[in-house]
């Protein structure tokens, strides 16, 4: 049936590699609470209690039945934008966050993704007033998160959406700002927060899973003690292919139990503040002897083609980010790094070529010129659009000189605030919106 | 058949085997399968157990091992059939 060499395998990766499913994510439209009465549509959205509730049931049942871990339960909301669109008022804004952060807390789920906003090339009414009052919303709650989509292949990249988006992180305390993104290209049907959005042309719900496993993919490529790049790749390839598989176990058994159908599984490799669960280690591991330095992408641009090769035989409901995650905070070696200096603005920019997050969970000062902060935005989006990925960015911003750490506990991690240039740049200040690039001809 | 995978590591000792079988027999959980190694005064053993007519459910099944385990002095994991399906075949 199984060598006992295989059995082994598997309570290693299980018990010793950190191998887990990060979050088994639930995504629901809720466009039917929609009503320009605040009251009816709150108490609309608040009657999904009993299904959010269910939910965080079958997750614990199938924890208990595999024996593994699952280390967070999440909602998924349809964009709250449209919420807003009969009804644009800040307050409003306010209370609907607020029904949010009351249907995670009361429904024993850890984050409700969908405060967000898609605001492509124009912002509409609607995102005038989500911009607005993110801040107090973010603030305000505990377990909402949100993405703003700022721009698309398809719509290009809109400035003053930008800017609206760094004004209010600056209001934000830092655990709340760890809960919102900008994005291009933003996926439908991510299982993370904070870009967790029920997506537009989806059934009524589905599941997303999302799995971890930087651990597993370390420990194998320092196990196997190759030479040949090519069969470090095959490494590589093996051990992603038995992570994802655990998130198609996990993902179809919540599915079955809910009745509801299986959406996808991201593949990313997420890393967590525990040593042993690290995308910085995994870099590593492949020979650089600290993350930032030169080979840094060429080993991340490796191990994500394997981690897609291996995960794409895996799983045939691919979805997500389906990257790997360099979560500056999240992740213990890329948090030394930064802290040591060899991580930069410009290599997390860089390695946002080859993986789909971008400049994740990274600390700015409070000090810093909002000018200069939006660019460095820009930079990031620009690059999606050039590239046709999804790219964002998540920037904590924190009172203290660069080099300043706040720790945010759990899952999030020390935050540290990484020097900027200082260079004033006005490019973000203009009008409009740029202009999508030649990959939108690609589609025709 | 509903399948489950025991592992049982641990220094060496007079009635470990005993003492989860019985466990296992206890909650009506049939043993399928057992192969045991002692290396180096390291006791491990894999047991394949049919879990379809236990007469707890699986978790508890999994916190009356750990349990025993501790008596016993070892370790006790147990994982369902199904972590291994996905992970080692295609």
């Amino acid at each position: 049936m199984f060598s006992s060499e295989e059995i082994t395998e598997v309570i290693k990766m299980l018990t010793e590699e950190d191998l887990d499913i990060r979050s088994v994510t639930l995504s629901m439209n809720v466009l039917d609470a929609i009503d320009r009465n605040e009251e009816s549509s709150i108490s609309r959205i608040m009657e999904k209690l009993d299904l959010v509730k269910r939910f965080s049931q079958v997750v614990d049942e199938v924890k208990e039945k595999y024996g593994i871990s699952i280390i967070t339960k999440r909602v998924a909301t349809s964009p709250v934008q449209f919420f807003l669109e009969v009804n644009p008022s800040k307050e409003y804004a306010i209370k609907l966050g607020k029904a949010m952060d009351s249907l995670a807390i009361k429904g024993g789920i850890d984050y409700v993704g969908g405060f967000s906003a898609f605001a492509d090339r124009g912002t509409s009414r609607s995102v005038s007033v989500y911009i607005s009052s993110l801040s107090d919303v973010m603030n305000l709650t505990n377990k909402v998160a949100g993405v703003l989509s700022a721009g698309s292949t398809f719509s290009g990249i809109n400035l003053s959406s930008v800017r609206g988006f760094v004004e209010q992180i600056f209001n934000m305390r830092p655990e709340s700002s760890s809960r919102v993104a900008v994005m291009v290209n933003l996926p439908p049907d991510s299982p993370f927060v904070p870009s967790a959005t029920h997506g537009l042309g989806m059934p009524d719900m589905q599941v997303n899973v999302a799995v971890s496993g930087p651990g597993v993919i370390e420990s194998a490529i320092r196990k196997s003690h190759v030479n040949d790049v090519r069969e470090l790749h095959d490494v590589i390839k093996r051990y992603a292919f038995k992570v994802t598989r655990l998130g198609e176990l996990v993902g179809k058994e919540v599915s079955r139990l809910m009745g509801i159908p299986f959406g996808a599984v991201d593949l990313s490799l997420a890393p967590s503040p525990k040593t042993m669960d690290s995308v910085a280690r995994v870099i590593e591991a492949m020979g650089v002897e600290r993350v930032g330095g030169f080979g840094s992408l060429t080993a991340l641009a490796i191990l994500l083609d394997a981690v897609k090769k291996g995960g794409a035989m895996a799983t045939s409901s691919v979805g997500g980010l389906s990257g790997a995650f360099i979560p500056v905070s999240e992740d213990s070696g890329m948090t030394e790094a930064a802290i040591s200096g060899s991580l930069t603005f410009e290599t997390l920019i860089m390695m946002s070529a080859v993986c789909n997050t971008g400049i994740d969970m990274v600390g700015i000062s409070k000090d810093s010129d909002r000018s200069e902060v939006a660019s460095l935005i820009l930079d990031e989006l620009s690059l999606g659009l050039s590239l046709n990925k999804s790219l964002g960015v998540r920037l904590v911003p924190i009172e203290g000189k660069p080099g300043s750490i706040v720790d945010l506990g759990g899952l999030l991690g020390k935050v540290v605030i990484m020097p900027l240039k200082g260079i004033h740049s006005t490019i973000s200040s203009m009008d409009g919106f740029i202009p999508n690039f030649l990959k939108r001809l690609e589609f025709g | 058949m509903e399948l489950a995978v025991v592992v049982v590591v641990g220094s060496d000792k007079p009635g470990i085997v005993a003492g989860i079988s019985s466990e296992l027999a206890k909650n009506n959980v049939n043993i399928v399968d057992i192969s045991q190694t002692v290396l180096r005064g390291v006791f491990s053993m894999i047991m394949i157990v049919d879990i379809s007519k236990s007469s707890v459910k699986i978790g508890q099944l999994r916190e009356s091992l750990k349990n025993k385990g501790r008596e016993l002095n070892v370790d006790v994991l147990l994982y369902h059939i199904d972590v291994f399906n996905y992970i080692e075949r295609i």
